[in-house]
């Protein structure tokens, strides 16, 4: 166990956005919560997935809907903790613990802001690793976990508890209920034992985030590379260098979907990157070879500052490195790779792993 | 013949021009800005109009563009006593007002915070009632404590009537005195910037009075009686009253200006301004004669905001810009020489290699004394310049938004150090009277309108949405003053929300048009 405080928290918000590989939503808001949360009440336990014991009742907490309608209705605070509460009531146990669903963009920090005001512990883990779009797009649900009994709470006091056959009419319904609740919700989610939790979940990502911020930031104080530091400490690959040349976005079933391309500079120089998104980074390729594919982890960073640019933030003129890293050996299952893999997202490829395919490259 | 007057104060200069009606340029020139402003200006028009020698009453309009407000916040000097109100709650309580802001501030405006019942949800549902009788309480206890208070409601853009009805209440307790500053004025969807923006409005209503009132008392004692306008950060005209209400506006208009006057000049409404002055070049964009806004939240005096602000990419290369050589190893500023070029360039007599002596050694420019500079490796003297005009092309390619050449105009005391072939530009303008680009952009300014809303949007009712927008953003600019005959729609963007079904799509409009003369 140790403690998470202000630092930390600046820190893990740098990291979740790099993990949020696009998406994800902008921590800012998560990130505000966490603090103001942690002056209230002090520091957030972390568990780590060793001491959590197997019939402790761990519950993921996350915001579900539109990002752009968080940064505008800012949470009370209290719908987690109402959403935690009715949960509780129907399966009738404490809640021990709670951790992320998603180790990428705003979902990262909020259940720390729910930790700290009701002096709940979180567990060092996350179901994704990553940012993804929908609900069963988690290790958790790979290993058969249930999404529900889930509730879905919103900020004027409402919940509703949710009962689906399946993560997909979870993910569905949920989603619609969302909409009327207004937008922007919180969840309690994929209710598990300790043992499901670790079975299934991806084991330190807070951890992970943790050391991403503070790689950036050190890297760039010692006046070392920065993208370089970042790519030791997470095994990943510069897939390619260059600037946003174009860009296309457009809506569809609830999703930016979208294009960039990046002419490549420096070692890349005479290339095209082409960058496919669905909200999250899915697919990297040249003209004629793919980079780097979902379920492995696609960023775009800033080729001077390091920091993670989202897809919304891409633009012309930038000047850019799209970075792979290799997904949780979770992801690389049959199962895995059905579920978020490029097939799912509607891409005519076949998974293979970043490693294999920059091997391919050889550059 | 009737004529316009513009004016730019800035930190050092007070610069002033006088055009008549075809926009002709009949005179221009510089006088140092004074501690009270107010003289600094008189001094600049007393000058203008005798030198120019025209008759003042012939002066119709007066545009003043000023970074006093700005030069406020950033030195929290003269701010306003104010209270914070925040309407949403339930929501809205998880992240507090001011969270973020540097703690000298916090201190100056954390005073007076609350968060009351009420709110929209993004469709302009209310999230709950408003809580009148909150805001009565809060008008009373406020009375004779604050000069102004910043009402922000969640989701106002979409919907304002909450913010509306507790001006209303608030007003009714605490009289006219008070100012009320209501965030669906000041900015767009993003609560806490738009709050920020709404906060640092209500703190600078103070000093935008003193300069409004000076600049017309010092057109009345020169015998000017002229319309008067403010001009704001987008490159277009307010009027008095709503810059005192809504002087955040204001803050960014020093680039704006300079990049419309520089638009002027050269006669481009698509183009890319570079302001080179003598610690950084300033690189904007000019998107149909206005600049384009920046697109993430802007910081001002260490505050995260979200209001219209010009996108500039500034970089560390101006006329004073410094140049250290060791061996094969050439490194460019950022650092400059600034205001004391006259003394330390080698040129003029000093030690310190910097850009403008590069430029004179390679015949370039012709300043100071090129004698000194004679003995100085060529070829070394080539590969530096190189570097430089390369950070400049790369500074241009960053803003553009297509791979296409466009014009570029260089303008400010230093753009002569640059060639006139640049990559990336089809051509290349320095225009006479560069130098008060500010000032002329300042008194060509224009009247715009704006809307935003969240509409739903379907294949088929699509193009009858955009044009019912359109319409709103044209009946606004009209209401502001503009000639019926002349607003054109300037922008137009929408932004469909990700994981909201039912096409909900942010529509943002803005129109802009000449000023009736009537």
């Amino acid at each position: 166990m140790r403690l998470i405080g202000k630092e930390e928290i600046e820190n893990i918000a740098i990291g979740a956005a790099l993990l949020g590989t696009g998406g994800g939503g902008d921590p800012f808001v998560g990130k505000m919560m966490a603090l103001q949360a942690i002056e209230e009440h002090g520091p957030v336990q972390l568990l780590d997935v060793d001491e959590i014991a197997d019939d402790d009742v761990i519950v993921p907490s996350a915001m579900m809907g539109a990002p752009t309608v968080m940064i505008e209705k800012i949470p009370s605070g209290e719908e987690a903790l109402v959403a935690f509460k009715a949960l509780e009531k129907v399966l009738n146990k404490k809640i021990k613990a709670t951790m992320p669903i998603e180790a990428g963009g705003v979902n990262s920090l909020l259940p720390l802001a729910l930790a700290a005001s009701i002096g709940l512990p979180v567990v060092d883990a996350d179901g994704m690793g990553r940012a993804f779009p929908e609900l069963q797009m988690v290790t958790f649900y790979l290993n058969g976990v249930s999404t529900t009994p889930m509730v879905l709470a919103d900020e004027k006091g409402n919940n509703m508890v949710l009962n689906a056959i399946d993560g997909k009419w979870a993910e569905k319904i949920a989603r619609s209920a969302t909409m009327v609740m207004g937008g922007s919700i919180m969840n309690a989610i994929y209710p598990m034992n300790g043992k499901q939790v670790k079975e299934s979940a991806i084991y330190r990502s807070l951890t992970l985030e943790e050391n991403i911020g503070r790689t950036i930031k050190e890297a760039k104080y010692n006046k070392q590379n920065p993208i370089e530091e970042v790519l030791k400490l997470l095994g990943g690959f510069t897939l390619f260098t260059g600037k946003v040349t174009d860009i296309e976005r457009n809506t569809d079933g609830g999703f930016v979907r979208g294009t960039a391309k990046i002419e490549g500079l420096g070692n890349d120089k005479g290339e095209n990157c082409y960058l496919e998104f669905q909200n999250e980074n899915l697919i990297a390729k040249t003209d004629d070879q793919v980079l780097c594919i979902t379920p492995d982890l696609i960023c775009v960073l800033d080729t001077e500052t390091a920091l993670p640019v989202t897809t919304e933030g891409l633009r012309y003129g930038a000047r850019v490195t799209v970075i792979g890293i290799p997904a949780d050996e979770k992801w690389r299952t049959e199962k895995g790779i059905e579920v978020a893999g490029p097939r799912y997202f509607g891409y005519d490829h076949d998974f293979t792993p970043v490693e294999n395919l920059m091997k391919a490259r050889g550059k | 013949m009737n004529y316009r007057l513009g004016i730019d104060v800035g930190g050092t200069n007070t610069d002033g021009v006088l055009l008549d009606e075809q926009m002709n340029v009949i005179h221009s020139l510089k006088t140092p800005t004074t501690e009270d402003v107010e003289t600094g200006i008189y001094n600049t028009i007393n000058q203008l109009v005798k030198e120019a020698n025209i008759d003042g009453e012939k002066i119709k309009f007066a545009m003043l563009g000023t970074t006093q407000c700005t030069n406020a916040i950033v030195e929290r000097k003269k701010l306003n006593r104010v209270a914070i109100i925040r309407i949403g709650a339930p929501a809205g309580t998880a992240i507090k007002p001011l969270a973020g802001v540097p703690d000298d501030l916090k201190n100056i405006l954390g005073n007076y915070m609350y968060i009351v019942e009420g709110g929209h949800e993004f469709n302009g549902d209310e999230i709950s009632i408003l809580n009148e009788d909150h805001i009565r309480t809060i008008a009373k206890e406020l009375e004779g404590n604050v000069d102004s208070i910043a009402v922000t409601s969640i989701f106002s853009p979409v919907n304002k009537t909450h913010e509306l009805r507790a001006a209303e209440i608030l007003r009714d307790v605490l009289g006219e005195d008070v100012s009320i500053s209501l965030s669906s004025e000041v900015g767009s969807i993003g609560l806490i910037e738009r709050e920020n923006a709404t906060i640092l409005n209500a703190s600078i209503i103070n000093v935008a009075r003193m300069t409004a009132e000076g600049f017309e008392k010092a057109l009345g004692n020169n015998g000017i009686d002229a319309k008067v306008f403010f001009c704001q950060n987008d490159g277009t005209l307010m009027s008095k009253e709503y810059t005192l209400k809504y002087p955040i506006l204001t803050v960014a208009c020093g680039p704006t200006n300079s990049l419309r006057g520089a638009s002027f000049l050269s006669d481009n409404k698509d183009a890319i301004i570079v302001d080179v002055g003598g610690t950084t070049s300033d690189v904007g964009v000019l998107v149909k004669g206005f600049p384009r806004q920046s697109s993430i939240a802007v910081e001002l005096g260490g505050v995260r905001t979200n209001f219209r602000m010009p996108d500039i990419n500034s970089i560390g290369l101006g006329g004073g810009t410094i140049i250290r050589v060791d061996g094969d190893s050439i490194t460019i500023g950022p650092d400059s020489v600034g205001h004391r070029l006259l003394e330390e360039a080698i040129v003029f007599g000093g030690s310190t290699l910097t850009t403008t002596d590069v430029a004179v050694a390679l015949g370039k420019m012709n300043l100071g004394n090129p004698d000194r500079v004679a003995h100085l490796d060529k070829e070394l003297l080539e590969a530096i310049y190189n570097q430089m005009v390369e950070m400049v092309e790369e500074a241009i390619d960053k803003v553009k938004t297509s791979g296409d050449d466009i014009p570029v105009v260089l303008v400010g005391g230093g753009s002569v150090l640059f060639p006139d072939k640049l990559k990336g530009a089809s051509k290349v303008y320095q225009p006479e009277n560069g130098g008060v680009a500010n000032a002329i952009g300042s008194a060509i300014s224009q009247i715009s309108g704006e809307i935003e809303k969240i509409f739903s949007i379907s294949k088929e009712n699509r193009e009858e949405i955009l044009n019912k927008a359109k319409q709103l953003a044209i009946t606004e600019t009209i209401k502001a003053g503009a000639d019926s005959e002349k607003v054109e729609i300037v922008d137009m963007e929408n932004v469909p929300l990700a994981y909201l079904p039912g096409n909900a799509t942010r529509v943002k409009v803005k129109a802009a048009g000449d000023l009736a003369i009537d």
